[in-house]
């Protein structure tokens, strides 16, 4: 009898964390086990760990808008990230440096994100249901169009156009001497020589988590999520459906454009033309990772979720390596990361539209 | 009763279902003054590419019909080619009959790697074309994890040209040096100095009757059924499920041999790439030619093969002449593939909710005429 309890307990446990997760969860804990024995540093790699939570946290965020009002995982991330890359591009033009150049590049890129955002938004309102498809390749097609664009935009920071030409972007560009490591660096705690925390990313992190966490309690936030689970009621109740899914949408593609900018000054380069071309996929993989479905979605989704699918990027390389001398981690990735969306979009939803 | 229409309704109807189409024509007749090829060229360059990719765009016709959307897991059926590739080239099995064994090979992976398709697409109604997508990237990875590391460890590989120096693993390019153009070839006639690679084109001509054929069995109008209504459709007595995994396993096989008679026309594998590519241009060829996620006929695919491969082959030049740069014209063609499918997807969601609509005033006016 006492048994049974037991087993049921561990059933319905299993149930509300999901199989998936708890699978994932472990492997990365054998992953952490296992490190020391094959001689991997574990104070690196948990330094690794935390930097690519840090940089890649801001982009899983910019899921949960869009999730909240139903419109779907968000592929079109790539939107947001080239409001971002305009931002960046910008700051670096108009030669701010050090930290102001990420504070102008965040200001330069919101007037994009919110115009691009808002027109993203109005057209997934016009598609109502199948937003996740065309979702992708509004993502594809501007990350297309903008590699047209960063040949003719008139740059001229010698930093930044090809040197032969005098024109047209790099295909990478160094945020050195810009805005490398501005938040990396801030307020960083060194434990060991391998262990450094990147405090200042961690913050800014925190600081937009807790404003999303914020807004969804406030009265407009209240709304979105009622788009989200019943529009019909949502509509019935007095809510504008339409204009508070642009809302998120805006968000999202806002919180998009602030991710990347986290990500480049960290990872030290901006990554131009077909550089932010799937960038989606790892983002909406690691929401999901985190206990995300394709229409309910928390912070916490967001933080474990991150952590989870990074910790698993960055531990399956050191240590497979080291175990069997071959670098399966790519392959790894590919079929964790997929995988998991499928298990995500073959779930029943109960979201009738 | 019918609703009165005008003819400018008419027009307007007209140019919106074929808004494509008509892009594509004025983009075309933009860029072929401006690349400044001549049209020998061009017309032997867009049969070569009829015979080419003809036959991969007509495998993605069967699952539009049962109502499945665009099949984007015909990378599946590709990567299955390939592998049947890859076992030939190891074998040195050449010619007619190393195609013949390749597709033979091929066959059994596309069925199986179909019914699994089918099933996780039949867990997604109403998602099935972003979920085929998912598919297509989850297959690469088990693709890679047998072709790169299972291929030479643990599936005998004897050639030590395909194999990667390190002793296991396919190279990234193989050369099917056996089966270039051995299709093609067989019977090339010139017509005003136009090769035509006659015996291909028959291939594509019989797969077009057999679609033709298809459509009018009773599986193809269980198709038709369930890609109408579903559960209508379960109403009068037809396996739904069933008939949905039985569409995809059409589609992923004709996928397969589609991509081994792509290949031997290209004449290089190249083994981590080419089935990416293909699903992508593959769709948005058909849906040049017209075609919208609900319909799709062999018209579209012959328009839009010609259409799209145009714009394919004069654009780099015209980038070139218009502003100097070729790398401009390269950017463009993928922003127009890719634009043509958001274009296409974006009409048909839109269309879907008009066509509600209209049905809907159809409905008051009967009602208006009764009472």
């Amino acid at each position: 009898m006492n048994m049974q309890k037991v087993i049921s307990a561990v059933q319905h446990a299993v149930k509300s964390f999901g199989l998936p997760r708890i699978i994932i969860g472990l492997f990365l804990l054998l992953l952490f086990i296992a490190a020391p024995f094959v001689g991997v540093n574990i104070g690196t790699s948990l330094s690794d760990t935390l930097n690519r939570f840090g940089m890649n946290a801001v982009m899983v965020l910019a899921m949960v808008p869009m999730i909240h009002s139903g419109c779907g995982l968000n592929f079109g991330l790539p939107l947001g990230i080239i409001a971002g890359l305009l931002g960046g591009t910008l700051s670096m033009q108009c030669n701010f440096t050090g930290p102001a150049s990420f504070a102008m590049a965040i200001l330069f890129a919101t007037p994009f994100a919110v115009i691009l955002g808002w027109g993203y938004g109005q057209l997934l309102n016009k598609v109502k249901g199948g937003e996740m498809m065309i979702a992708t390749y509004v993502g594809f097609s501007s990350v297309a169009f903008m590699c047209i664009m960063w040949l003719l935009l008139p740059y001229s920071n010698p930093t930044m156009v090809w040197g032969y030409s005098g024109s047209g972007l790099r295909t990478t560009i160094s945020t050195e001497g810009y805005y490398l490591h501005v938040l990396n660096n801030f307020l960083s705690i060194r434990l060991t020589d391998h262990l450094t925390i990147p405090t200042g990313m961690f913050i800014f992190f925190g600081i937009l988590a807790l404003a999303i966490w914020a807004f969804l309690h406030t009265k407009t936030g209240t709304a979105m999520t009622a788009v989200g689970s019943n529009p019909v009621f949502a509509r019935a109740s007095g809510i504008n459906v339409d204009r508070v899914r642009t809302l998120s949408v805006v968000m999202s593609t806002w919180l998009g454009a602030l991710g990347i900018l986290v990500y480049q000054q960290s990872f030290g380069f901006i990554q131009l033309y077909m550089g932010p071309f799937y960038m989606a996929l790892p983002a909406v993989s690691a929401i999901l990772i985190g206990g995300a479905s394709v229409n309910k979605a928390t912070i916490t989704n967001v933080i474990v979720g991150t952590f989870l699918f990074q910790g698993i990027l960055t531990m399956t390389p050191s240590v497979m390596n080291s175990m069997i001398h071959t670098d399966m981690s790519e392959v790894i990735r590919i079929i964790v990361s997929n995988g998991m969306i499928l298990y995500a979009l073959t779930r029943k939803t109960e979201a009738v539209r | 009763m019918k609703l009165q229409r005008t003819n400018i309704q008419k027009v307007k109807r007209f140019l919106g279902n074929n808004t494509v189409p008509i892009l594509f024509l004025v983009i075309c007749a933009f860029g072929i003054p401006l690349s400044g090829y001549s049209a020998n060229y061009l017309v032997s360059e867009v049969v070569v590419r009829i015979a080419r990719n003809s036959f991969l765009i007509v495998s993605l016709l069967i699952p539009i019909l049962a109502g499945m959307g665009l099949n984007f897991g015909m990378t599946l059926g590709a990567m299955a080619g390939q592998i049947g590739l890859i076992f030939i080239s190891d074998w040195g099995i050449v010619g007619i009959p190393g195609m013949l064994l390749a597709m033979i090979i091929s066959t059994p992976i596309s069925i199986a790697l179909g019914i699994w398709c089918g099933k996780i697409l039949n867990m997604a109604k109403g998602r099935e074309m972003v979920t085929s997508y998912i598919i297509g990237f989850f297959m690469n990875g088990i693709y890679q994890l047998v072709v790169l590391y299972g291929m030479g460890a643990i599936i005998p590989i004897r050639s030590a040209a395909l194999v990667l120096p390190r002793g296991y693993g396919i190279r990234n390019t193989v050369n099917l040096i056996g089966i270039r153009k051995s299709l093609d070839s067989l019977l090339m006639v010139r017509v005003l100095g136009v090769p035509i690679p006659l015996v291909t084109l028959v291939v594509i001509a019989l797969l077009c009757i057999f679609i033709l054929w298809f459509k009018k069995t009773k599986l193809g109008q269980d198709m038709r059924a369930v890609g109408q209504d579903m559960e209508v459709a379960r109403a009068a007595g037809i396996k739904v499920e069933h008939t949905r995994i039985v569409s995809i396993v059409i589609s992923t096989v004709f996928a397969g041999y589609g991509m081994i008679i792509y290949l031997q026309n290209i004449g290089t594998l190249n083994t981590y790439n080419s089935h990416m590519q293909i699903g992508m241009f593959s769709v948005a060829a058909l849906l040049v030619g017209g075609a919208t996620v609900s319909k799709a006929n062999i018209r579209n695919v012959f328009l839009g093969v010609i259409l799209f491969h145009l714009m394919f082959i004069v654009s780099p030049m015209a980038g070139k002449n218009l502003i100097g740069q070729a790398q401009l014209g390269e950017y463009f063609r993928v922003f127009v593939s890719y634009g043509v499918i958001t274009i296409s997807l974006v009409l048909y969601e839109v269309r879907k909710k008009h066509d509600r609509g209209i049905a809907g005033q159809i409905l008051a006016a009967e009602q208006e005429a009764g009472a």
